[in-house]
């Protein structure tokens, strides 16, 4: 039975993997929330009012206090409800979880969404650049600061890292098929692609990220209105 | 890797870097002793900043007991994380904390020293282009300027987290003004009043660097990528 969160409710997006990194935030503490869906080409003036600065989700509402930005929610949904840690004790552990979430958001992140915003002849050097990233990420996880870890980077549970690396590297394969190109291949990659699996296998995870035919039906129709722009641009 | 002790703490920096100083406002906050190491970052990179820092190559670097720590705002979060009893840098209360992180990460995002970016370039463009980035630019600080208020220090009375990201760029401001053309006592008075507040703080005023050295560097940068 979930502890009282008295009064949670979250703005966010379906396909946004930043809003599905909080519901599994939440998931994991066991915390009640409502959720309300924002249309972000019809934003609501809910979201205008508690996000001016961005104009983003997600937006995490506290008994009406608004905590912006998916891994500053995460820190606080984490120092409020201590109970199912998602930050690891130690502060040199926790330098490091947030380090790779910088990455992530930084560098993997914009690399991966730039092989889906590629024109049809410009794939190689955006895949490359994923590539390039994927190795960082494997080179840790084998060698460097992971080296050794158990199944996950929180340990035997998933931890903030898993979360924020996680949600969104679905997205690593619904680009594959709709671009057809290789992004993961799990030789090139094993490490990062054994992780991946595991963290997909999860309950909670397979609760929250939408089934992988609406993924790719959404990831079809922005692709062809991208394509269909660049054509009338020429 | 041989060239630092295992023990104690050592940052890998560069003398105008505004990163660095956040890092070094901290330390001296907490009254940390440290070994300082200049990085040239007009020349080459020391072997132990590329080992440090494989994924991005950039000072500051906080190594700790030999465990490099990377990122700049990172790095001052560890810093009051590892040292908690003293000039605590961010506040108790975790909505407090998550304020303070978002508008830190906003600062980290949005103000930025000319040489950082390729795309910060209000030193760079002329004409169009120019005026937008001084909009822009001229929007971030008067957003700012609205989140500090009549408070002392952005968090309030206590000298935290989102001053220490924001100050090593008060010593900037001379060097935004010449290229850009505005005064922005005139625009933020209340950000430049902030920023007088902050450096009669020991840990600020020993650690920002001169504004006209810090405008004779840029315009060294601005020889070496033949910018006119």
């Amino acid at each position: 039975m979930a502890p009282p969160s008295d009064d949670l409710k979250l703005l966010g997006s379906w396909a946004s993997s930043y809003t599905h990194r909080v519901q599994l935030a939440l998931k994991l503490k066991g915390l009640a929330f409502e959720y309300a869906e924002e249309d972000l080409a019809d934003k609501s003036p809910s979201l205008l009012l508690y996000n001016p600065v961005y104009e983003k989700v997600p937006v995490l509402l506290h008994r009406g206090r608004p905590v912006l930005e998916s891994v500053i929610i995460l820190h606080y949904l984490d120092e409020t409800w201590p109970e199912v840690p998602l930050m690891p004790a130690d502060p040199y552990d926790r330098a490091l979880a947030r380090f790779w979430c910088h990455f992530v958001d930084d560098k993997l992140g914009p690399a991966v969404g730039a092989v889906f915003a590629s024109p049809s002849d410009g794939q190689a050097a955006a895949v490359e650049q994923v590539h390039e990233n994927l190795r960082l990420v494997e080179r840790e996880l084998r060698e460097g600061a992971f080296a050794g870890r158990r199944r996950f980077f929180g340990g035997d549970k998933i931890g903030v890292l898993d979360i924020v690396l996680g949600c969104g590297s679905y997205w690593l394969a619904v680009f594959e098929e709709v671009m057809e190109v290789k992004l993961v291949d799990p030789e090139a990659f094993p490490l990062f692609h054994s992780w991946l699996r595991d963290f997909e296998e999860q309950e909670e995870v397979k609760a929250i990220i939408p089934a992988i035919d609406r993924l790719l039906e959404y990831a079809r129709g922005v692709r062809q209105m991208m394509l269909g722009l660049s054509t009338r641009q020429q | 890797m041989g060239e630092v002790d295992t023990k104690g703490v050592v940052l890998l920096d560069f003398w105008v870097s505004p990163f660095g100083q956040r890092c070094r406002i901290a330390l001296a906050e907490k009254g940390v002793e440290y070994e300082y190491r200049e990085e040239n970052l007009l020349g080459d990179k020391s072997p132990l900043l590329l080992e440090s820092n494989p994924v991005y190559k950039k000072v500051p670097v906080l190594i700790h007991d030999g465990k490099p720590v990377c990122e700049s705002l990172l790095i001052v979060q560890y810093i009051d994380e590892w040292w908690p009893h003293r000039a605590p840098l961010l506040p108790a209360d975790p909505y407090a904390r998550a304020h303070a992180r978002f508008w830190a990460d906003f600062i980290d995002k949005k103000v930025r020293p000319p040489y950082a970016d390729a795309s910060y370039v209000l030193w760079k463009l002329k004409g169009e282009g120019h005026s937008a980035a001084k909009e822009e630019f001229t929007g971030i600080l008067k957003l700012l300027e609205g989140e500090l208020g009549d408070k002392k220090y952005f968090a309030g009375d206590a000298f935290g987290f989102v001053d220490i990201a924001l100050v090593p760029f008060v010593c900037w401001f001379y060097t935004y003004e010449t290229y850009a053309g505005f005064s922005i006592e005139e625009l933020t008075p209340k950000l430049v009043a902030w920023g007088k507040r902050c450096m009669e703080r020991e840990s600020v005023a020993k650690t920002l660097s001169d504004p006209h050295k810090v405008f004779e560097f840029v315009g060294v940068l601005k020889k070496r990528f033949g910018v006119e």
